[in-house]
């Protein structure tokens, strides 16, 4: 009676083999077009990234991808090397003047624009006064502060009239957000077609899938050695790591650490770890509630053994930090009123404030933003709680989170926050009481103000070490955060591939001397 | 009139869709400032915010939003994505077309393995082949797509290096063998999900209509087995099948959105989701409509369908 049914699933059966057969006959095609950029594969560099750029324009970029792509695109009057120290970029050398006041760039001479155009100090000056236009919005006009005026005396020179010293300046020149554009452009335009002076140029994007950089020829440093580089949106980490696999990816920076292992077991893949400058870190609001009483906030640093949430939440990948991890000027992590945890320390902390039978702390968690944050969370919440601190915990979807924190609307978040090479940077923003982010750093003082204005009037920098020292202690001892770790870059790459440089900053600046044999 | 009535009702849905999408984004905190600066927007002095917002329309009131935005679709102008540098028309006539195929090719699959599986359950009740039957649709309803994605990519990428989807995507009109292989994982996961509850359905109906008069007349008149089971049974258990077919074809046209991240298929998911993600109002609205009226239209489809397999939809 079921003959009928039999011959159904016989088909059903049939089609399946065909269809499997179809697939494995035509899986060594597929491991064939390994870094399919043309024909030579050696010379195309085929980069996985979870996301094109959600902007092409360098003053507003943000997201790590579209920093990424356009640091390849774009110049800056200075750069990093790979240790994070300031050299010469587009300005050639810079001078300051003896009170300080005054800072003269002499420009590279003989570069010019993805478009052909002639780079000069009219471009700089039309740059830096559109970046400190507020009508712009450029998310770096605030590293600009220290700047009056911009003059272009000659085709060469630049000279930046200061209302006092900023040693920290050059350093502030050197991100992409302070990309130097032709004055011919427009934000509309450059959204639409890059014109920069750096050792790439955009050769094709296809929405949401890719976006693909030649080689500049023109470029006047050393040219790069790859003829191209593709970033391809593979949108789920996991399936960067199988397209890395199987030969159709070359190389990938990851930030968590459970992928990383994943790619590194399959043995084809070479996974470099890197300290990262960003920071793991539990900010308290010190103008909320309990959390003004200074010794309810050192209360909960002594309830917390940073190295166990550092194990727990992110596999013992990364080390436990201290408020500065720019390697210049690193703080000590032990510098603290609790080096370790100290539960009875923080039992008399309690006490002192009169919360002996404790506190509660209403706390934003970023779910998504990135991947450790929830498991943080929940480790601090079990180890604050042994100390009669409720960590009442908020999980947020990540627009959520990042709405709360830009009102400073918390008690507490559990953050990750990016740093930068110079502390004044890192920091000034946060600390100072006229600082941009003073609002959500809820913390400042008259001591902080006095050391992060000697620190940006201080050129020497073994002077500038001793200054953030200081900073570094008063930020301990006072506990408007509680510092936990910085963690590693990861960068994947597969056999082959040569000559990259990776970045505490977790920049790709360094695709220009990476090359595919 | 019946034909002015379902236009009618057509219209008044996807107007509900339109305030209901708009209405949900507002709702949802964060705006396409904080969406592109993240933490950085605390930065931002009133007079720079006040500069992005009148940048993306923000400081029009929501009406004016809202009603310019309905004025724009009518006359086809989908709106404008700054993340992707195209219009959403351009998007959607991207995404839409690999939304489709994937679509298809799921659904034959899903098809292939589930109405042959439910005969095969259905021809013998509480046997072996009834049991496989459910073994598989159980499966299918309970492993969860992600996990399903990922383990055959991360399978059939380690152990055999195929991987096609790693490479960068190719059309049907690029390059059709590389699209195929492309789209041959994804299908074959939203396949397995779907062929459950075809399989489901198709048991339940062939043994309803197995059990009618006419079946046993019509074996009693010496009818040939096969010939029974295709022109007779099925024949007659295809309704609920189709049915069920096209609220699923209409599901995934919705975007598989899990599928495509995994397999990096650029299809209408991950052009909302990516949309949302971004906050920009334009790319989900118009496209959620969009997708809205592709819903509507198989279900139009659906109906038109059971007029061909159903002589009696037809008499009435």
């Amino acid at each position: 009676m079921p003959r009928g049914a039999y011959s159904a699933v016989g088909i059903a059966a049939a089609l399946s083999l065909a269809l499997t057969a179809c697939s494995s006959s035509s899986s060594p095609s597929g491991s064939a077009a390994t870094g399919d950029g043309g024909g030579d594969a050696g010379k195309t560099i085929v980069v996985g990234v979870t996301s094109d750029p959600d902007t092409l324009f360098p003053w507003k970029a943000t997201q790590f991808q579209a920093v990424n792509v356009l640091q390849n695109l774009y110049g800056t009057l200075t750069e990093f090397d790979k240790d994070l120290n300031v050299v010469p970029g587009l300005a050639e050398s810079w001078q300051t003047s003896d009170d300080g006041k005054k800072l003269t760039l002499k420009l590279r001479q003989g570069v010019t624009f993805a478009d052909g155009s002639t780079f000069g100090s009219e471009d700089v000056k039309w740059s830096l006064d559109k970046i400190m236009d507020e009508k712009t919005a450029a998310v770096a006009r605030a590293s600009l502060s220290s700047v009056k005026s911009v003059k272009a005396p000659d085709a060469n020179t630049v000279v930046l009239e200061l209302n006092g010293p900023d040693a920290a300046l050059p350093a502030n020149l050197a991100t992409v957000n302070m990309a130097m554009l032709s004055s011919d452009d427009t934000e509309d335009k450059l959204n639409a077609t890059p014109n920069g002076t750096g050792p790439f140029t955009l050769k094709n994007r296809v929405p949401s899938q890719s976006i693909t950089l030649a080689r500049n020829d023109a470029y006047w440093g050393d040219k790069a050695k790859a003829a191209a580089v593709e970033f391809r949106v593979i949108p789920d980490e996991s399936s960067i790591v199988s397209a890395m696999q199987s030969g159709n990816v070359q190389l990938s920076v990851f930030d968590d650490p459970l992928v990383a292992q994943t790619a590194e077991a399959g043995g084809t893949i070479t996974v470099a770890k890197t300290p990262q400058l960003s920071y793991h870190v539990l900010q308290l609001n010190a103008t909320h509630g309990d959390l003004k009483d200074v010794n309810v906030r050192l209360a909960i640093q002594c309830a917390i053994d940073r190295k166990q949430v550092l194990d727990t939440a992110a596999l013992g990948e990364g080390e436990v930090t201290g408020p500065i991890t720019a390697p210049a000027f690193k703080s000590d992590p032990n510098n603290r009123p609790c080096p370790t945890r100290d539960l009875a320390k923080a039992a008399d902390y309690l006490a002192k404030a009169g919360k002996a039978s404790g506190v509660t702390v209403k706390t934003i968690v970023s779910q998504g933003e990135y991947a450790t944050s929830v498991n943080e969370a929940q480790n601090l919440k079990a180890q604050l709680a042994e100390a009669k601190i409720n960590l009442d915990l908020e999980v947020l979807e990540s627009g959520a989170y990042v709405d709360r924190w830009v009102a400073a609307d918390f008690d507490a978040a559990v953050a990750l926050n990016g740093g930068r090479p110079d502390p004044d940077g890192s920091y000034g923003r946060y600390f100072t009481s006229d600082g941009n982010l003073n609002k959500v750093a809820g913390y400042s003082s008259p001591e902080l103000d006095k050391l992060f204005a000697e620190g940006k009037a201080t050129t020497d920098q073994a002077a500038r070490k001793g200054i953030y020292d200081q900073v570094s202690t008063l930020l301990e001892q006072n506990a408007p955060w509680i510092w936990l770790f910085s963690g590693y870059t990861y960068t994947a790459t597969t056999a082959g591939v040569q000559g990259f440089v990776p970045m505490a900053s977790g920049s790709l600046q360094f695709l220009r001397t990476t090359s595919v044999s | 009139m019946r034909l002015r009535n379902r236009i009618l009702t057509t219209v008044g849905t996807l107007f509900g869709v339109a305030v209901l999408v708009f209405v949900m984004l507002r709702a949802i905190p964060g705006d396409q400032i904080t969406a592109g600066l993240g933490t950085e927007a605390a930065a931002l002095t009133p007079a720079q915010r006040q500069a992005l917002e009148q940048y993306y329309g923000l400081d029009q009131s929501l009406f004016t939003q809202f009603f310019s935005w309905l004025g724009n679709m009518l006359t086809g102008n989908f709106g404008y994505s700054a993340r992707q540098q195209q219009s959403v028309l351009d998007l959607t006539l991207h995404s839409l077309p690999v939304t489709i195929e994937l679509a298809v090719l799921s659904i034959v699959l899903a098809l292939l393995i589930g109405v042959p599986l439910g005969m095969l359950a259905a021809s013998r009740t509480n046997s072996a082949r009834d049991a496989l039957g459910q073994v598989v649709s159980l499966a299918g309803l309970s492993v969860p797509a992600f996990l399903l994605a990922t383990t055959l990519l991360s399978v059939f990428a380690a152990s055999f290096g195929f991987n096609p989807n790693g490479q960068g995507f190719a059309t049907l009109a690029d390059d059709p063998l590389l699209n195929l292989r492309q789209m041959l994982l994804p299908a074959l996961v939203l396949g397995f999900g779907i062929a459950a509850p075809i399989l489901r359905t198709t048991r339940t109906a062939v043994l309803e209509v197995r059990s009618e008069d006419f079946v046993r007349t019509a074996r009693a008149k010496g009818v040939p087995e096969r010939r029974l089971q295709v022109r007779h049974v099925l024949g007659n258990a295809l309704v609920p099948i189709v049915t069920m077919t096209g609220l699923q074809f209409g599901y995934l046209l919705g975007g598989a959105v899990v599928v495509e991240q995994i397999f990096s298929v650029p299809g209408i998911g991950r052009q909302v989701l990516l949309g949302i993600q971004q906050k920009e109002y334009a790319v989900v609205q118009s496209t959620v409509l969009v997708i809205a009226l592709a819903f509507v239209l198989v279900n139009l489809l659906t109906d038109a369908l059971y007029r061909v397999i159903d002589p009696r939809v037809r008499a009435s």
